[in-house]
């Protein structure tokens, strides 16, 4: 029986990369036993992200209200449970995460069966790297999940990942909702969740801008921080 | 009675018949109006009572009875906008459930709708 596989691709106003995105997935080939869905999740997106993303043989999930990365993601996560995928990669319209790139993400999944695994920009030379304050929040942020998660992460930011059924159910149940990436993984390594990172190529966005930037990062780590510690304090239930 | 106290207890009265209007009316919820009343009540007793300012104040050791006026209205606000923190908290989890679900729900729709015209 083959797999069931869920591509979930959050969208803000991102009518300038999608369609490159969504032509390069479509004409992808995955391995035998796949059975691939794509959903566009447009989270109350202010141009024209869903009539282009409807002009695809694809699903789109649209929200009416603007609920922010980790809300978007959710709503993906909550359809890949409901009808029973095995699998859900998690992959950003904006072009930054080049869609053949998730086949190192499904061999690293096949080979290991790890629960999560994250695309990771800095396990390998080449491909796009970020600024250099970015790459001290991003140390940061390491320094945050060994202390959280004893596991050793280094691109806890990264939004290109592969979620097997078990992650899915998790995190359709609770997943945080405004800067999910780092504050996940806490979730995840607390539910006894196993976690591995595959270096993947980037590239430089096609369009549109980080939703982290100058005075915001500073809000980001603090609320970052907060979340992650809060998450690992509680309790699992 | 002195002057100041007639002043405040009518203002008072004004006061709670405008949160009965606006519970009256469905504007108000009545656990939002509770925290209203109480501080109305707690007002009105001492319009009345003109010496319990300086009763509890030597009861708690202030020298001032003015401060205690002022530092338990400030501990009863910040605890106030506590719970309304705790309010819209709610709100904004309710909202991304019923955004979430409806999303999923004009999915399915419009699914079964094509594949009724493929019919």
């Amino acid at each position: 029986m083959s797999k069931k596989l869920l591509i979930i691709i959050p969208c803000y106003n991102e009518e300038d990369s999608l369609p490159q995105v969504l032509e390069q997935l479509l004409q992808l080939q995955l391995p035998e036993g796949y059975d691939m869905e794509i959903a566009v999740v447009n989270d109350c997106s202010q141009d024209n992200t869903k009539t282009i993303a409807e002009l695809y043989p694809i699903m789109v999930l649209d929200l009416l209200v603007n609920l922010g990365i980790g809300g978007a993601v959710q709503t993906g996560f909550l359809y890949a449970k409901d009808n029973g995928f095995d699998i859900a990669i998690q992959l950003d319209g904006d072009g930054q995460h080049p869609p053949e790139e998730l086949l190192k993400l499904l061999t690293a999944h096949e080979k290991t069966g790890t629960n999560v695994v994250i695309g990771s920009r800095f396990l390998d030379e080449g491909g796009f790297k970020s600024s250099f304050a970015r790459r001290i929040g991003i140390r940061y942020f390491h320094l945050l999940n060994k202390l959280f998660t004893g596991k050793n992460i280094y691109d806890s930011t990264s939004g290109f990942r592969l979620f097997d059924s078990l992650a899915i159910d998790l995190a359709a149940e609770k997943y945080p909702d405004e800067y999910p990436e780092p504050a996940s993984l806490v979730l995840f390594s607390k539910a006894g969740l196993s976690i591995q990172e595959v270096p993947v190529m980037m590239s430089e966005r096609l369009a549109g801008k980080s939703s982290i930037r100058n005075f915001a990062s500073l809000y980001y780590c603090i609320k970052v921080t907060i979340s992650m510690l809060f998450l690992f304090i509680r309790k699992p239930n | 009675m002195a002057r100041i106290q007639i002043i405040t207890i009518v203002i008072n009265i004004l006061f709670i018949a405008y949160i009965s209007r606006l519970i009256i009316k469905g504007k108000l919820r009545e656990e939002y109006a509770i925290v209203w009343c109480i501080c109305t009540m707690v007002l009105i007793l001492f319009s009345f009572w003109r010496k319990g300012l300086d009763v509890m104040s030597k009861l708690f050791g202030v020298f001032e009875p003015p401060n205690l006026v002022f530092t338990g209205f400030i501990f009863m606000i910040l605890i106030y906008l506590l719970h309304l923190s705790v309010v819209s908290s709610k709100a904004q989890h309710s909202i991304t459930k019923l955004t979430q679900e409806l999303a999923l729900l004009k999915e399915k729709m419009e699914k079964a709708d094509k594949e009724k015209q493929a019919l």
